[in-house]
């Protein structure tokens, strides 16, 4: 109960099928921006790729993403060796700390990615 | 530890995972100061010809690599392929060359 309410989505259905999707989501975007990279770039022509909306709105879907593919993952990570049955009652408290600050460390990236992208 | 390979291909991807929830701040500082100015750009660039950036760089693209191809792994297996246990090392095997090819190739385009 302690660990399911911490989840995404509160369902591990639902955080299975995220977990795919924000997956392709971020797949489809590092593919995007290594080919890119791969080609070589001047400050100019990166400058306008990151100017157009699309490139915008996709980079803010693809940090969204991160953030909640991080939330499932982490999440798996935290309630499988941060537990009671491992570490005894201390486990919990290392597990909501842990899951506290990658929640902090997640919205940090999140504001700070749309700074970039609109310049605020 | 005595585990399968499967095990090892598995905790790995967990790993890389972690790791790259770190790695994350890299690149967002390294897209804030690519886009910043062309001042912040061409420091950007001076900055990242040092060997230990290179370094930084590459063991976080390797971190993505691999986590890429586990993952993509992973949704070949969601579709029904490579469910059985030959499959299942078979698979692990193929991450581990396919993302060792490719964290070379990264490696050799970095420096």
């Amino acid at each position: 109960m302690v660990t399911a309410v911490t989840s995404m989505g509160r369902s591990g259905l639902y955080d299975w099928l995220m977990q795919r999707v924000t997956a392709v989501i971020l797949l489809a975007y590092f593919l995007l921006v290594g080919c890119v990279l791969l080609g070589g770039v001047d400050y100019a022509a990166w400058k306008a790729l990151y100017s157009q909306t699309w490139m915008r709105v996709f980079s803010l879907l693809a940090l969204l993403s991160l953030g909640m593919h991080a939330w499932v993952g982490l999440w798996a990570v935290f309630t499988d060796y941060l537990t009671e049955r491992l570490l005894g009652n201390v486990g919990n408290v290392l597990r909501l700390l842990a899951q506290g600050v990658s929640a902090l460390i997640m919205f940090t990236y999140v504001v700070w990615g749309i700074q970039i992208l609109w310049g605020l | 530890m005595r585990l399968p390979l499967t095990a090892w291909t598995s905790i790995a991807h967990r790993a890389s995972g972690v790791f790259l929830f770190a790695g994350m701040a890299v690149l967002i500082w390294v897209l804030d100061a690519s886009l910043a100015s062309p001042e912040s750009f061409a420091s950007l660039q001076e900055c990242l010809g040092s060997p230990l950036a290179k370094l930084v760089i590459w063991a976080v693209v390797a971190g993505l690599i691999y986590h890429s191809v586990a993952g993509v792994k992973h949704l070949v297996m969601d579709l029904g392929v490579g469910e059985t246990m030959e499959g299942g090392t078979l698979g692990a095997k193929v991450v581990l060359a396919v993302s060792a090819v490719l964290i070379v190739l990264a490696g050799v385009w970095i420096w």
